[in-house]
């Protein structure tokens, strides 16, 4: 394995790349359930805030944050035209009919902030303090084993040989609206 | 109980390796080696160690469990004396103008000043109690998997290096790479071909 700090800069182009994938799957209604070979229902949709960089030629860095409930991502695709990705994305997830998680995930580090996990019903005695644990722990896995399947559907995709002409072709079509 | 609120914020680590036997009991034995102390210790200016995520204050592995079914659930506590900058500046003035008054001179030389403001501070840490943050942590041991609710490099910082004193465990922070090397069933072939990506360019 290569030394963490190096790893954590070199590859962290990856993980922006994975959300702006996600956001074009999300954007052209592609099944996620079938992606990720589901056997519950799984839908994604982008939350309230969409943050995308772009490093310009002088090495600097220019930042594009959209949020709000019922935002516009026009900026975001012009960004994307001009060479951004997303580093960072508030998701909303659901599992199954109604398991609904909301969250906000980094490119780079993976981070997860704002994780709000379907509510775990309780009475507040300390007997149910186990049951609580035991129930969060599950919800909390479950939510990353979706986001890990994602990405590595991703890899997949991005080192398989029809990466060129199929997704990356079909991500160029989404952003430039062709 | 941060772990249990509505909303959290975490990052992820794979462990590397297992105990060798008995894990229940290591880790029994390096929270307990390394649980916070009971009584602040008042000149430290930082102190950190494990605690029961039931009871954060009250540091007793014995009368707390860590283990919830298949998982290990305690918190890291780090308390953090934090003295104010404007505080320092008030104390420096007085004890300045106190020095001046006893010498009899209008001024006091570098030294004497530096002098002062090591009394300063130490007479401040001593007066300021330490401020507790907690983080919990979440172990699956069976499958490497460890989630610290919180994001914060400081205390990322703080986890990985008692985590591995007390565990002789070491516990790699997932992102990108990590989670390839670490989590993803890619043979060789193929982690070697995710190596040598470079990034994508959309625009024309």
């Amino acid at each position: 394995m290569l030394d963490i700090a190096t790893a954590y800069n070199k590859y962290g182009f990856l993980g922006n790349e994975f959300l702006t994938w996600l956001w074009f799957i999300v954007e052209t209604d592609q099944d996620i359930t079938r992606i990720t070979a589901s056997k519950e229902p799984i839908t994604l949709e982008i939350g309230n805030s969409l943050v995308l960089e772009n490093t310009l030629g002088d090495k600097s860095k220019e930042k594009i944050t959209i949020k709000g409930d019922q935002a516009g991502l026009e900026e975001g695709t012009t960004a994307l035209k001009k060479g951004a990705k997303v580093t960072e994305m508030n998701l909303v997830c659901t599992l199954g009919q109604e398991e609904e998680y909301k969250f906000t995930i980094k490119g780079e580090s993976f981070n997860i902030t704002g994780l709000k996990t379907p509510t775990a019903g309780r009475d507040g005695s300390d007997d149910e303090i186990e049951g609580l644990v035991l129930e969060k722990s599950l919800l909390l896995f479950r939510i990353t084993q979706v986001i890990d399947t994602l990405f590595i559907k991703y890899l997949e995709q991005r080192i398989s040989d029809d990466w060129k002409n199929k997704g990356f072709s079909q991500m160029r079509t989404w952003i430039y609206n062709d | 109980m941060g772990f249990l609120s509505a909303t959290l914020s975490m990052s992820r680590y794979h462990i590397q390796n297992t105990f060798e036997t008995e894990p229940m009991e290591q880790v029994r034995k390096g929270l307990i080696k390394n649980a916070i102390p009971k009584l602040e210790n008042e000149y430290e200016e930082i102190s950190a160690g494990w605690t029961p995520f039931e009871s954060p204050y009250l540091p007793d592995f014995e009368k707390f469990s860590f283990v919830f079914g298949n998982y290990f659930l305690f918190s890291l506590r780090i308390d953090k004396k934090s003295i104010p900058a404007k505080l320092v500046q008030k104390q420096m003035a007085i004890e300045i103008e106190k020095k001046k008054e006893k010498s009899g001179r209008d001024f006091i030389s570098k030294k004497e000043k530096s002098e002062i403001k090591e009394t300063v501070m130490d007479l401040l840490m001593h007066k300021m109690p330490a401020i507790p943050n907690v983080y919990d942590v979440l172990w699956n041991y069976e499958t490497a998997d460890l989630f610290l609710l919180t994001t914060q490099k400081a205390a990322n910082e703080f986890f990985e290096s008692i985590f591995f004193k007390s565990f002789n465990l070491k516990p790699i922070r997932l992102f990108p790479y990590t989670q390839v090397e670490t989590k993803s069933s890619f043979s060789t072939t193929q982690k070697d071909a995710i190596m040598t990506l470079t990034p994508l360019h959309f625009s024309r």
